[in-house]
């Protein structure tokens, strides 16, 4: 790391805001996926730290703070690409071809689900239902959604975009 | 906005507000309205529809006529009779009166929508209406 | 007073806002402001009008026109036309696709001819964040005449109105509300369900999106009915937009005094919270919603104690979906009576569907109960997709089963749904056609429980586990028959013992997979074929007569399994082949098949 101090300087204020949105919670019992909610807005993922941060604050213990971070899917202890690729896997896009949208962003890519390119650019994810069935197959790139990708050479030509 | 303290209170906004959507619900049955369609293109314009489509929409709203749906269309053709306006009673066919003037409006409302017996000035040209 | 003539609804629904719907806003306002007429036409984004498929939508108001799949660029022309000149843009009209011609009024289109919308009133018909525009509706007229009755009075309609929970189980409202409001406490708490987790389903959100308000009247009733003070809406945090429109919707119904302390007048008092959910299935179970919103796992408990008596905190707390509340209004505005006429002798009222898979028109519609699958499949849905054969329809989403052709006449409604081995659920319809394959279906939504499965109970998590196991050996032409016997044997122990509703309904898809299409399970196992040519484990490229030699084949393959001199047919070896497809995508003869 080229310049150490500034990452710790930048962790240390996401740490402080974090801290404040707990201090100003109108009332802590039952705030743990709140919370976890923010952590995760700020950091981007929830690292070990992050967790044991969480339990602290809020006086709940570490193996209750992970046990809710490793329940629900939309919490992830890894850090996502630039880009964050999430397929949708919902029953109107699989119906209409998702899982061999998901192959060819695999093999374009090289990596598995849950992954991100190793110089860090795209990470991979399937989804359940964004709700745009009429577009289906379904595939969002951060927040833009692309619809109706029906084969590997549109998938390149989306990926060619970034 | 102060707090609405009561059903009445409620009732009065809804009545107050209630144009907000009218033009949609009645769009919704359109079939049971009286259409008054103002032609609204370059010539008409100039001729002063607009102020003939607000006197409409005003008359409307001061008599509260909620069976009459006033919009406007493109050019029906009649350069020569501009203002022109287009009424269509439900399930009747299309009449269209020329050079309509702020007093013409005033007649064709009260006799024909309300009275629904047509007034002077129709333009007695079989006319196709829009749609067609 | 507002003097446009003319109203321009955009929809804002989450489909069209993906095909660039706010961009149109954005130009439908500049190129109206050059026509110097924003005083005459008002523009508005409005929540889903249903036809997802032909989105982006745009509706012009009072004349109906329905424009179709409208692109920010098509706008200028748009307003040149229509809004100044008064001249449909013909091209941009919906077509009907068996007559081919231009259908330029939404009242004649099939799609929405038999479609009844109750719960869906104000969608695509009102600006959501606008609470005037709800109220001119008569929104929260409703709540007005609630606060006049007596509570037992408000229950008593409820259970009049014959309204069933639209969240899949289909438990009278009603009852519901009673129980919770008999057991006595300091607090109590009303419970919006918008957790929508079944996939390919979005009424919920959809209603949320689109009429925020009506679940905000709802649940005030029905925290005056039970006596709460406090209302939670449990939502996923992955729908921002139903999230901001909630938000903006409880902000200014407090601004207009219609939540917080002396409800119009009265000493009613009722406020709403927003309680995000993290993307768990399993939390669409009241118990662990609950459990849930108290920050931990969503794991459920047994019932009872049933959340009536013992919900969020310990507190008797009603639990009522979106759908269910997004009706509440309309039966107090219209009478009980009036909603009871609608629908079934068991089923009242009307069901929103979320139409989607290998159908025509993609949307979502709802219609009185009733109402027969082949309506809603050829009538409102326009067919199959591609001239393709209608195969089955799955509704209730993983926790339901497949209806096939000859299910097609049966009225829609809670108990014809179970009887005929699937169920209601929240209103997911995921129509398949000839090329979608039965125990890969299967397979698909057991892949699903098994992941969304809490761990809590043995029975669901490793029961799932082994059905899904099970059934990707089949598709990959591995099974044999005893697995099919295990399949049945397992499901019912599944169904039996599982603790919550998501684990005894888990093997739903399995068993009326295997009960409507055994035949295809059989031909999987015993001759290693899948029908409809779907499992790529079982297909076989082969090279026909029509081969020329030209070679490109045996060049693309990736493992080498074409063989074949210069100007004679080639030969697959199936032993290497790894039906990748490439050689079938390269031969310019059509002479590689797939069977």
């Amino acid at each position: 790391m080229s310049c150490e101090s500034c990452t710790n300087e930048l962790t240390k204020s996401l740490y402080l805001e974090l801290e404040k949105f707990i201090n100003e919670l109108p009332e802590k019992r039952g705030a743990l996926i709140s919370v976890l909610h923010k952590a995760q807005s700020l950091f981007g993922y929830l690292p070990k730290e992050v967790q044991v941060f969480v339990g602290k604050k809020l006086g709940v213990p570490v193996s209750q703070v992970y046990g809710v971070v490793s329940f629900y899917s939309f919490f992830t202890m890894l850090p996502k690409g630039e880009h964050p690729i999430s397929v949708c896997l919902g029953t109107a896009c699989y119906v209409r071809g998702a899982d061999k949208v998901l192959d060819a962003f695999k093999k374009e890519l090289g990596i598995e689900i849950g992954e991100t390119t190793p110089d860090g650019k795209f990470s991979l994810d399937a989804l359940r239902c964004v709700g745009a069935c009429g577009l289906a197959p379904v595939v969002l790139i951060g927040d833009k959604v692309y619809g109706r990708i029906n084969t590997a050479d549109e998938v390149r030509k989306i990926l060619s975009e970034y | 906005m102060p707090k609405i303290m009561s059903l009445d209170e409620l009732k009065a906004l809804r009545d107050n507000v209630k144009n907000k959507v009218d033009l949609r619900i009645k769009g919704e049955n359109v079939d049971k309205m009286v259409v008054v369609r103002v032609a609204m293109a370059t010539c008409g314009i100039a001729a002063g529809a607009r102020e003939i489509m607000n006197t409409f929409a005003d008359m409307v709203r001061e008599h509260d006529l909620d069976y009459v749906m006033i919009t406007q269309s493109g050019c029906m053709g009649y350069c020569y009779a501009e203002p022109t306006v287009e009424v269509t009673l439900p399930g009747q066919e299309p009449v269209v009166y020329g050079h309509v003037t702020k007093e013409k409006a005033k007649e064709i409302l009260e006799k024909h929508i309300q009275g629904g017996e047509m007034v002077d000035g129709i333009i007695p040209v079989a006319h196709k209406s829009l749609d067609e | 007073m507002s003097k446009y003539n003319m109203h321009i609804l955009v929809c804002g629904g989450t489909g069209c806002l993906s095909s660039q719907s706010n961009l149109i806003v954005e130009n439908l306002e500049r190129y109206i402001k050059e026509a110097n007429m924003e005083n005459q036409v008002q523009v508005l984004k409005t929540g889903c009008f249903g036809f997802c498929e032909k989105g982006p939508i745009v509706k012009i108001l009072p004349d109906n026109t329905f424009y179709v799949q409208v692109k920010p660029e098509d706008v200028e022309e748009l307003v040149k036309e229509h809004v100044i000149k008064g001249r449909r843009v013909d091209r941009l009209l919906y077509q009907d696709p068996t007559t081919s011609e231009h259908v330029e009024d939404s009242k004649h289109m099939d799609f929405y001819k038999k479609q009844q919308r109750v719960a869906l009133r104000n969608c695509g018909f009102i600006d959501p964040d606008n609470i005037e525009e709800y109220i001119a509706r008569d929104g929260y007229a409703a709540l007005g005449m609630a606060l006049s009755m007596s509570t037992q009075e408000v229950i008593d309609e409820v259970k009049k109105s014959g309204l069933r929970g639209r969240g899949g189980g289909g438990f009278p409202t009603g009852l519901k509300w009673e129980f919770a409001s008999k057991n006595a406490a300091d607090q109590k708490y009303v419970v919006c369900n918008a957790d929508e987790g079944d996939p390919g389903a979005f009424m919920d959100r959809s209603i949320l999106e689109g009429d925020p308000h009506s679940i905000v009247e709802a649940m005030a009733i029905c925290g005056y009915a039970i006596g709460a003070t406090k209302g939670l809406v449990y939502i996923r945090a992955e729908y921002p937009l139903a999230v901001n429109r909630l938000q903006t919707a409880i902000r200014s119904a407090r601004e207009y005094g219609l939540l917080g302390k002396n409800i119009l007048g009265t000493d009613f008092e009722f406020d709403i919270e927003i309680k995000f959910g993290a993307g768990a299935f399993v939390c669409g179970e009241e118990t662990a919603l609950i459990h849930s919103m108290e920050g931990m796992r969503g794991e459920p408990t047994t019932k009872p104690p049933f959340p009536a008596a013992s919900g969020y905190w310990g507190k008797p707390t009603n639990v009522n979906n979106v759908e269910t509340l997004a009706n509440i209004p309309v039966i107090f505005l219209k009478g009980a009576d009036w909603f009871a006429s609608i629908g079934t002798e068991k089923s009242k009222g009307t069901k929103v569907f979320a139409l989607a898979g290998k159908i025509n028109n993609v949307g979502l519609i709802e219609v009185p109960m009733g109402t027969t699958l082949r309506e809603v499949i050829y009538d409102i849905g326009g067919g199959i997709k591609d001239g393709k054969k209608f195969k089955a329809v799955q509704t209730g989403g993983p926790s339901g089963g497949c209806l096939t052709e000859e299910d097609l006449d049966t009225p829609i409604d809670f108990d014809n749904l179970i009887a005929k081995g699937s169920m209601m659920g929240s209103g997911g319809m995921i129509v398949m056609d000839e090329d979608d394959c039965m125990p890969a279906v299967a397979k698909f939504y057991l892949e699903f429980t098994e992941e969304e499965s809490c761990g809590k109970c043995t029975p669901c998590r490793i029961g799932t586990k082994r059905l899904s196991e099970i059934l990707s050996k089949i598709v990959s032409g591995k099974g044999t028959e005893e697995d099919l016997e295990i399949l049945k044997e397992l499901s019912q122990v599944i169904r039996d013992t599982a603790l919550c509703g998501l684990g005894q309904t888990a093997p739903n898809p399995v068993l009326s997979t295997l009960n409507k299409f055994e035949d295809e399970y059989i031909a999987h196992v015993r001759e290693k074929r899948c029908p409809a040519g779907q499992c790529s484990a079982l297909l076989q490229y082969k090279i026909t007569d029509k081969c020329i030699g030209c070679t490109a084949c045996a060049r693309v393959c990736p493992v080498n399994a074409i063989t074949g001199a210069v100007k004679a047919k080639h030969t697959i070896d199936q032993e290497k082949c790894i039906k990748c497809g490439a050689c079938m995508e390269k031969c310019k003869f059509k002479a590689i098949v797939k069977e």
